[in-house]
């Protein structure tokens, strides 16, 4: 009962962050709700995990977590320097 | 019994969190204050959720695993904002401030030199006046 609130509110999370992925007036914006969605996602396969009693479930949330920060940064890269190519902008 | 309870309201009070600030992403006026809102979700809600999973999971495997998410996310959450922080500034994104030149500060600020004006008019008076 109470895993199902819980995906409920995590689901409706999901909504409300996918929807500033497409308002969002800036690049950034978009990225950033990504990046909620992620880590939202990760958490809902959690519970998900428990809520099905198959608790295995959990090491594709752990999978999860690892592939969105390296999307995130990569996605962050891309837009900051128009590709993957290169060892980066330093700072100055 | 009490580690249900405990648990089911950590995932309840995780769940109202994660609410809160996908309602604070459509509220906030710009990005910067929009990366406050996702902030919430990342630490407190995620932290909130898997604690409550990790007490009904009770020292197993599960457990391990949960606490090993939780680690990735303190360490990754973090960094992925400052790396978007940054992004956005050097991207030429500018955040929202209350500059003086704001409406509200405006009329304040007119007001204050209206006040200091008259209280230097009077001043002036007064000195006209002892003089002669």
């Amino acid at each position: 009962m109470m895993f199902t609130v819980t995906a409920l509110a995590i689901l409706v999370t999901m909504g409300l962050a996918i929807a500033r992925a497409l308002l969002g007036p800036s690049v950034y914006d978009r990225i950033l709700a990504v990046n909620m969605f992620g880590t939202k996602t990760v958490l809902l396969i959690a519970v998900f995990a428990f809520l099905s009693g198959r608790t295995d479930i959990i090491d594709i949330a752990l999978l999860y977590a690892l592939l969105n920060f390296v999307g995130v940064v990569a996605v962050l890269k891309l837009v900051e320097q128009g590709g993957l190519h290169g060892p980066g902008i330093e700072d100055e | 019994m009490l580690i249900d309870i405990l648990s089911y309201v950590f995932l309840v009070a995780g769940g109202l969190l994660g609410i809160i600030g996908g309602i604070g992403m459509h509220r906030f006026p710009d990005f910067f204050t929009r990366l406050h809102a996702a902030g919430i979700t990342d630490t407190l809600c995620a932290a909130l959720i898997l604690l409550g999973l990790g007490l009904q999971a009770g020292l197993e495997l599960a457990s391990f695993k949960l606490l090993m998410i939780f680690v990735f996310l303190f360490f990754t959450s973090p960094a992925a904002s400052h790396a978007l922080a940054n992004a956005a500034i050097h991207g030429g994104l500018k955040p929202l401030l209350d500059t003086p030149t704001a409406p509200g500060r405006k009329k304040k600020a007119a007001k204050k030199k209206a006040v200091k004006k008259k209280k230097t008019a009077k001043k002036k008076q007064t000195k006209k006046k002892a003089r002669a």
